[in-house]
């Protein structure tokens, strides 16, 4: 709280509302908030899935996997930044073939920012959902079987709902890290206002110019923050 | 339809290996203590667990056959399965319970619940169609289970110890109920249960299974005169023993033999009811041929009258009145002259 509390009260509360009208402040907002969402859509795309195979099925390697999906969470978000120029970059192992075929390019784009977001959010959602899943309880899906459920319409219309509460709480946790990325995105998608310059690089760039812009910045991006979280945990969380 | 079945399971040190038909229309209880294997041969039917040998074939089609790399998914075989607690989708209404099987094999929505609302109106839920599974009592999720399991209007019914989980004035009303829909559902059904009384009130055949094995099948009448095991014997509350027959007498062991009024040749079961038995404090006068010094080694309630088991040179249980047993002095370490008629012995080949 502390920290916190520091903000606050250093916040150059006079020359705020016309430090927050700036067009810099709002374009590194709406980025922040429109790659964290897209960001936490892809967790959920690739990582509930991921989390069911992790849960349900039986297959060689599984522990490596499930190690190899907690490797985001140790790993500097720098090095994480790296490895993805490395693997997506122009002369990296799939960006070459991307950038040959497509004429396709992720690096220092907003894309880019999705990406980089995504790899190091993602583990917060795998952990969460598989949890969910193996607190359900797998006979609900066999009960689904015997009545003709595919294994996807018994993922769809029986495990997805009761776990529902499981991949809420993950998809915030997961939004609410990618908001704050900072070294993976600086690293791979670079610092272009308006195109990968989101909320914490923004308050990095100016903490070497202007101490109270960055105070600001990261006040906003607090203050928007735990109001969306409130509101999320509200909705999702309370109620079941 | 008929169902045709060789369930072969194997599992760490336990082998299932039962032999199980079913007609048309008929009901047959799989009946064993726990650890059996039948809820195991319930799951393999419905293809939960795959077999490790032998086969299933509904209506001449064949669904497993391991020899013959065949496997049928649950999800396509059209067998209604009703578990043992139900599994009722907690997050679905009872009547989006029951619309879900229909749903799944392309039922328009509005048509799945039509028939799910009509088919709960059927098992007496039409007020708790819109309830969710934790708003309803055990024996009011039983029927919306088993009019889930319905819904789909299943080749193959099967329960898994359908009453077990219900409290006993419910079980005396849903029983009657279940009775009522089984008679009503034109396929085969199995239905597992350790319980006795279930198992004859339900089914039309019994099967019993004993570590993984068909000890015993007939209809309730052969199973409760004749069983074939010391389990079943219990179930049936029978004397059990099995020994060599020669006319009407039969050796149980070196020093004891019974005679009964069935004439036998070879090996044979001899049982007779624990009331068959009589107790007296001397020799009695007259005497029957079945008479025999015993020990008292436990006494018990048992309905009206008062379980004595006694030892000596055979076990055996026997029904007294309290008042026999206050007058003989029963209690553990008694000494007593048993008797048994002839008459109150059977015995049948083994």
């Amino acid at each position: 709280m502390l920290p916190l509390a520091g903000l606050l009260i250093r916040a150059p509360w006079t020359t705020l509302p016309q430090r927050l009208t700036e067009p810099g402040v709002l374009a590194a907002l709406r980025l922040s908030l429109l790659t964290a969402t897209l960001a936490t859509v892809v967790c959920l795309l690739l990582g509930v899935p991921l989390a069911w195979l992790l849960a349900r099925a039986r297959f060689p390697g599984r522990r490596l996997v499930r190690a190899l999906v907690t490797v985001p969470l140790v790993l500097p978000p720098v090095v994480g930044g790296v490895a993805l120029l490395l693997v997506f970059g122009r002369r990296g192992l799939v960006g070459g073939w991307l950038d040959a075929t497509f004429g396709f390019s992720l690096p220092f784009t907003t894309t880019g920012v999705v990406v980089a977001e995504a790899f190091v959010a993602m583990p917060f959602l795998v952990i969460s959902v598989e949890g969910a899943l193996r607190g359900a309880d797998p006979r609900f899906e066999e009960a689904a079987a015997t009545l003709g459920a595919s294994r996807w319409t018994a993922f769809r219309r029986v495990t997805l709902p009761l776990i529902g509460p499981g991949v809420a709480a993950g998809a915030v946790l997961c939004w609410a890290r990618a908001l704050g990325e900072f070294g993976a995105t600086i690293t791979f998608a670079g610092n272009f206002p308006g195109r990968t310059q989101t909320m914490p690089l923004a308050v990095y760039l100016a903490l070497e110019q202007d101490l109270d812009a960055a105070i600001v910045l990261s006040l906003v991006l607090l203050v928007v923050s735990v109001v969306i979280l409130a509101g999320l945990r509200d909705r999702w969380l309370g109620t079941s | 339809m008929s169902l045709d079945a060789r369930l072969v399971v194997r599992r760490d040190g336990f082998t299932l290996d039962a032999v199980l038909r079913a007609e048309a229309g008929e009901v047959v209880a799989l009946l064993g203590p726990n650890g059996a294997g039948k809820t195991t041969a319930l799951r393999a039917l419905a293809g939960l667990v795959p077999l490790d040998d032998g086969h299933i074939e509904l209506d001449g089609e064949r669904l497993d056959d391991p020899a013959g790399k065949l496997f049928t998914a649950p999800e396509h075989r059209h067998i209604g399965v009703v578990f043992q607690d139900y599994l009722l989708f907690p997050h679905l209404s009872a009547v989006e319970n029951v619309a879900f099987g229909p749903r799944c094999r392309g039922v328009p929505r509005a048509r799945a619940r039509a028939d799910a609302a009509e088919l709960l109106g059927r098992v007496g839920l039409a007020e708790h169609t819109g309830k969710k599974p934790r708003q309803l009592s055990g024996g009011q999720a039983q029927r919306v289970a088993l009019a889930r399991a319905l819904a789909t209007g299943p080749r193959l019914l099967l329960l898994d110890e359908p009453l077990a989980a219900l409290d006993a004035r419910t079980r005396l009303d849903t029983r009657a109920h279940l009775r009522g829909h089984l008679a009503g559902h034109a396929g085969p059904t199995v239905l597992v249960t350790h319980d006795p009384l279930d198992a004859m009130m339900l089914a039309d055949r019994l099967v019993i299974l004993e570590h993984g094995r068909v000890v015993q099948t007939g209809d309730a009448a052969a199973i409760t005169s004749r069983p074939r095991t010391d389990y079943v014997a219990r179930l049936v509350g029978l004397n059990l023993y099995r020994g060599r027959a020669d006319g009407e007498l039969v050796r149980i062991t070196d020093d004891f033999a019974l005679t009964t009024a069935t004439p036998q040749h070879g090996d044979v079961f001899v049982a007779f009811p624990p009331a068959a038995v009589a107790l007296y404090a001397a020799r009695p006068d007259g005497s029957p041929r079945n008479t025999w010094r015993a020990t008292v080694a436990a006494v018990s309630r048992h309905g009206d009258a008062l379980r004595i088991e006694l030892t000596g040179a055979v076990t055996v249980a026997a029904d007294v009145t309290p008042a026999a047993a206050v007058q003989l002095g029963l209690e553990p370490g008694r000494e007593v002259w048993a008797s048994l008629k002839a008459t109150e012995a059977t015995s049948y080949p083994a």
